[in-house]
């Protein structure tokens, strides 16, 4: 073990003469040190974990409330079929192959999307395949609610809009954020799918910092340890959603299962 | 007169004492001789160096010298049969399997250098490949000045990623660096337009180019932005092994094989396609062959 690698500069292996003080703003180091290139790609991580989260989640979210619209009118039934095969087309492919089919099969076929850059790309990919399994959670949290709640709803003369709005929603999005916090802690663990279209993230960095240093047991370390950080970040925030938004009495009761 | 071939004398018999001697301490001999088999570490798509034919079968120029390397250590083992285990391996997982035994001895496109010679041992020197860059053939890019600010292919895990982050460096002046998973997908980054060049070893890059749809399309350019010499990679704590590996790559030189051995692979129609790869036989790698070294790179750029 010689964690020293770190402080090394990435273009001659001296090392460096700010190591840890140009983290944090202080020195600027002439060339970049492994530990200020691990910095960037952790950066390039969050971010398309984070895009990622956002299109899978808004998405997710549609896509499951759509699949429990009542059936009466045909406009509605359409929809549910639309968000139906949204959820089996996109998670009835692997992550790796819909990457590469966001980067290199799409572009060719529609070529404004050649300019897109490729984090833009893969976070699309991980976004549409993540929402898939969001919009089943959101179904599933939906579909468990007393149906006397959506009768009360409509006999208080609530449209279908407002009674999804205000009475499903809010009730079923709050059943649902344990599952949830699955998801989004996944994005952070499948964003390493991104190293495959040129993204430089950690798992790039991973796999050409331990070549140029012949050091892959402290690269690999460093770099696992900071996705289960982050993973596990993102589940710390999750539990903090959990518990602010929990209505005292209602749907969760016992408060030592709460993030755990 | 008789003081030279006396000292001839002395030098058989030592050769034949470090021989014998040799029976007994390598453990890589030893596995052969117990098992019957060993362990080759082959690439998948480094053409014409070290790649598949298909089925699980491998071939190419470091391939055929290996078989050949084989073959003679065999003999002197006074082994009548030796099956050979191909093991696929990556720029990533070479090293550790060549260090942790499971392959004995990798026949790829490993760059020699210091900071690998710290992990594993290298043979000597049969192929001293340069880095060049590969465009479309309609680019009219012919040096690597043109490529600032334009978007340069290579693959994650090379060396060449750090050469051109040293050339930008040296050269103030800025690439729009892409990275492919391996060389086929790097190679389609220049093919589809996302890069606009391809940096690489020029083995690789007339390998890839030979292999594509229309080769004509592409044309390998400019100066040689590096020099390194690619060897066959043994076990590091095994010496003998790698002496015996030396004494069967200098037979092989001795007897003149490697002209033919650089036509079949480099200038002639190669499996699987019947595609040529096109390369000359360059001056550097004719002097490997002349001087048999394991020097390591840091040697050849040394200016």
């Amino acid at each position: 073990m010689d964690l020293g690698i770190f402080c090394k500069s990435t273009l001659d292996g001296e090392v460096v003469d700010h190591c840890f003080s140009a983290l944090l703003g202080i020195g600027q180091n002439a060339d970049p040190s492994y530990l200020d290139w691990l910095m960037k790609a952790w950066g390039w991580t969050l971010a398309v974990a984070g895009l990622s989260l956002v299109i899978a989640l808004s998405l997710g979210a549609v896509m499951g409330t759509l699949r429990t619209l009542p059936s009466e009118i045909a406009l509605n039934r359409f929809l549910t079929r639309l968000a139906t095969a949204w959820v089996e087309l996109f998670r009835n492919i692997p992550i790796l192959v819909q990457v590469f089919l966001w980067y290199h099969v799409i572009p060719a076929l529609i070529p404004p999307l050649k300019a897109f850059p490729s984090y833009l790309l893969v976070s699309i990919a991980l976004g549409f395949f993540t929402s898939a399994r969001i919009a089943e959670q959101v179904r599933a949290g939906i579909q468990s609610l007393p149906s006397g709640q959506k009768a009360a709803a409509t006999a208080l003369g609530l449209t279908t809009f407002q009674s999804y709005r205000y009475i499903i929603l809010p009730m079923a999005l709050r059943i649902v954020i344990p599952p949830l916090t699955s998801e989004c802690m996944n994005l952070i663990k499948n964003s390493s799918v991104a190293f495959a279209v040129s993204v430089p993230e950690l798992t790039l960095f991973a796999m050409q910092a331990q070549e140029e240093t012949s050091r892959g047991v402290e690269i690999y370390l460093a770099v696992t340890l900071l996705y289960a950080f982050s993973a596990f970040a993102v589940n710390r925030v999750m539990a903090l959603i959990e518990k602010r938004s929990r209505i005292p009495g209602f749907i969760v009761a016992n408060t030592e299962a709460v993030a755990h | 007169m008789k003081s030279k071939s006396l000292m001839r004398a002395g030098l058989v018999a030592g050769l034949l004492m470090g021989a014998l001697s040799a029976h007994a301490s390598s453990p890589t001999m030893d596995k052969m001789k117990s098992t019957g088999a060993i362990t080759m570490g082959v690439r998948e798509s480094s053409i014409p160096m070290s790649y598949t034919t298909g089925d699980s079968r491998f071939d190419g120029y470091h391939v055929e010298i290996c078989r050949m390397i084989l073959s003679d250590i065999k003999d002197k083992l006074g082994m009548s049969t030796l099956r050979i285990n191909y093991q696929p391996v990556t720029s990533q997982n070479r090293v550790p399997l060549v260090q942790n035994g499971t392959v004995d001895i990798e026949c790829g496109t490993t760059t020699n250098n210091a900071s690998r010679a710290k992990d594993v041992g290298f043979a000597n020197t049969l192929y001293v490949e340069e880095v060049r860059i590969a465009v479309k053939a309609n680019s009219g890019i012919t040096s690597i000045s043109q490529l600032a600010g334009k978007k340069v292919a290579t693959t994650t895990g090379t060396t060449s990623v750090q050469l051109l982050r040293k050339h930008e460096k040296a050269n103030g002046v800025n690439f729009d660096e892409v990275f492919g998973k391996d060389h086929a997908d790097s190679f389609l980054l220049l093919e589809s337009g996302r890069a606009d060049a391809f940096v690489m070893d020029g083995s690789i890059l007339a390998g890839n180019i030979a292999n594509s749809k229309n080769p004509k399309d592409y044309k390998i350019v400019g100066e040689v932005l590096s020099t390194e010499p690619i060897a066959i990679m043994v076990p590091k704590n095994d010496p003998e092994f790698k002496a015996a590996v030396n004494a069967a790559i200098a037979k092989i030189v001795a007897n003149g094989k490697m002209p033919g051995l650089w036509n079949k692979w480099f200038l002639a129609p190669i499996p699987p396609k019947n595609s040529i790869v096109g390369l000359e036989l360059s001056p550097a790698t004719k002097n490997a062959w002349a001087n048999l070294n394991d020097k390591p790179a840091e040697d050849y750029n040394k200016k």
